[in-house]
């Protein structure tokens, strides 16, 4: 287990680091500097620029300077917001997208699951039909669709929940929803088919056989097992939710980390995308990992080597 | 539902009967088909007056303009612009972006899926590390590190085309090229949407192809004295069409979402050219509460949302035909 886990980290330490150096060098060789703006700064004061930001001399010199200072653990200074350091960026936008990536999480993971196994155990009756046809539908329809339509319902026509605004429980509520909506069916999808498969297997027989119910068996015997392709898929998917959504944020108009992502590309902010794109990457590891542990924790029969 | 009433069927249906009794997969792809064929023909057929500006803006559907007398059964947006012309050349730019982007990464993942399961091996370990680590990068930024790389070199390369021809004088030539100009950014989203959604469609070839190779007529073929590249063309990719077409059907859809969220972020497709997500932006931009442009959104939504479902039912359909064990 020790060994695996230790691996594992290592492995991930690479992957990171590769995913760093392909997001600088093409953020490098990108037309436009982070300096340059409409009104070109005279040129000894860009080239004073560039040397305090160590984004002067070779691509080699810039990438090996910034790796330096990453082993340092210094994320850099963000080159558009000047004197703020990137740590403080994230931390400052952070927040946000992480509780609103986790409500959406919760929202995804157990909706998913329940729709999915009432559907398998339904299966070829009109409540599989209807939910496999929703869940469909919202892997179709895009997120910039669905937010102002659930403003629209949910807010304006019934009056349930807020319009806008951030920061109680309520407020959260429908951005969550609608950044869930198609994981939801994801997670539905790939539930039943899973339960779907393990219904057939030779153990639940036995525990029909026992005298136990349709729902017993599948509550206590079947969703256990059924449930590990699931997981496999959350891993990934949290790290996703917690990293923010541009286009939810944006319809919602919240300050998140979404937007890091967009804002620090179009303004050729080398070290802030750096830093957003080494959190997402950390949060992936960390969630790919703890899937591996959860996997053993279910089903016994899976040992951890590699 | 399988009728298997007076004739038995003693051999199981091929896919293709399969697909044909889907009747959600066959209504959905009628409906693209005829999507299609709308896109690509009603636009040069149209009057050239609702194809310009006009001073008629925020006409509300089935209104006439004034001076002009033309009738907009969609009303016009911000420009005067006639909304069903904006929408069917949308639908050009949303589904040609999806269907040759799909196309591209189809190649680029089929090569890619089809080397590294036949080498195997060490090969095979390496390329499928490296599918893994551009897995971790979220996609939709590293779409968007691309846009942003090629897009002004695409530009500056158009424009190095025009002046050539106009230096040569060649003034057909040159004014093509201008109007690529205006349309690069297709261009460079195409290209960028491509290099980046084959991931899957590799992995699953790979997984086809480690099944394939070993069997027997494979080996047949390998003893009959043909080389890698004429059993992988020859023999193997036959086999995988199904698979590939499958898979191409799905990725459309992710390639056609992924345009219209950068589009609607402002980062994809400009004017003059149009696609959904972005009439979806500038229906978005329009909107206030004292006076609701609904069909500058309602319009784009219901045409886009609906073909993406009837994308996802054909290629569902496909899957469940072709690929009966993978159900995702």
């Amino acid at each position: 287990m020790f060994s695996f886990l230790a691996r594992r980290v290592i492995s991930s330490v690479l992957v990171i680091f590769c995913v760093i150096s392909v997001t600088f060098v093409l953020a490098r060789i990108t037309k436009g500097g982070p300096f340059d703006k409409e009104k070109e700064p005279p040129p000894h004061i860009k080239e004073a620029l560039l040397t305090r930001y160590k984004l002067n001399g070779t691509l080699w010199e810039q990438y090996t300077a910034y790796v330096g200072s990453l082993a340092r653990f210094d994320l850099g200074l963000s080159t558009r917001y000047r004197d703020w350091r990137v740590s403080e960026l994230l931390r400052q936008k952070m927040p946000n997208s992480f509780a609103l990536g986790s409500l959406a999480f919760v929202i995804a993971g157990c909706a998913g699951v329940m729709l999915g196994s009432l559907a398998a155990m339904k299966k070829d009756t009109w409540i599989d039909r209807s939910a496999m046809l929703a869940a469909l539908v919202s892997i179709s329809v895009p997120s910039f669709i669905s937010g102002p339509f659930l403003i629209a319902v949910a807010a304006l026509w019934l009056g349930w929940l807020p319009v806008g605004g951030w920061g109680t429980v309520s407020q959260m509520i429908l951005p969550a929803i609608c950044l869930a909506a198609p994981y939801i069916a994801y997670v539905a999808r790939l539930m039943r088919n899973s339960l779907l498969d393990v219904m057939k297997s030779d153990f639940l027989r036995t525990a029909r056989a026992k005298g136990l119910s349709e729902t017993q068996a599948v509550v206590k015997h079947a969703a256990k097992v059924a449930i590990l392709p699931v997981v496999t898929f959350l891993g990934p998917l949290a790290a996703h939710l917690l990293t923010g959504s541009m286009i939810v944020e944006s319809v919602f108009n919240i300050s998140g980390a979404g937007m890091i992502f967009v804002n620090s590309i179009q303004n050729r902010d080398v070290f802030l995308l750096g830093g957003a794109v080494i959190v997402y990457c950390v949060l992936l590891v960390i969630f790919n990992l703890l899937v591996d542990v959860a996997y053993t924790l279910l089903d016994k029969r899976i040992r951890l080597y590699a | 539902m399988p009728e298997m009433t007076s004739q038995a069927r003693i051999a199981r249906p091929d896919g293709w009967q399969l697909l044909r009794r889907n009747r959600a997969a066959m209504a959905a792809l009628w409906l693209l088909l005829s999507l299609a064929l709308a896109a690509i023909v009603l636009p040069p057929l149209l009057p050239a007056a609702v194809k310009t500006t006009s001073s008629a803006s925020f006409l509300p559907p089935l209104h006439r303009a004034h001076e002009v007398g033309m009738l907009h059964l969609l009303g016009t947006d911000v420009n005067g612009q006639d909304m069903l012309y904006r929408l069917l050349s949308g639908a050009r730019v949303s589904l040609g972006v999806g269907f040759v982007g799909a196309l591209i990464s189809l190649v680029i993942g089929t090569l890619y899926g089809m080397i590294s399961g036949y080498v195997g091996g060490r090969v095979d370990a390496f390329m499928m590390r490296a599918i893994e680590v551009l897995q971790s990068v979220p996609r939709i930024l590293f779409i968007m590190i691309l846009i942003a790389a090629l897009d002004d070199y695409v530009k500056e390369w158009v424009d190095g085309w025009r002046l050539a021809a106009q230096a040569h004088g060649w003034p057909r030539f040159a004014a093509a090229m201008s109007d690529l100009k205006a349309y690069s950014k297709v261009l460079v989203m195409i290209v960028s949407l491509g290099l980046v959604e084959w991931l899957t469609m590799a992995r699953i070839v790979r997984g086809q192809v480690l099944v394939l190779r070993e069997m027997t007529f494979v080996t047949a073929s390998k003893a009959m004295g043909q080389g890698s590249w004429g059993v992988l063309r020859r023999h193997l990719l036959p086999n995988l069409s199904t698979i590939i077409l499958t898979y191409l059907t799905l990725t459309i859809p992710a390639v056609i979402l992924d345009e219209s969220f950068l589009s609607f972020l402002g980062l994809g497709i400009e004017d003059p050219a149009a696609s959904w997500g972005s009439l979806l932006k500038d229906g978005a931009q329009v909107i206030n509460p004292l006076e609701s442009k609904w069909w500058l959104l309602v319009f784009p939504a219901l045409l886009m949302s609906v073909s993406l479902l009837a994308l996802n039912f054909l290629g569902d359909g496909l899957r469940d035909a072709f690929d009966p064990k993978s159900g995702e």
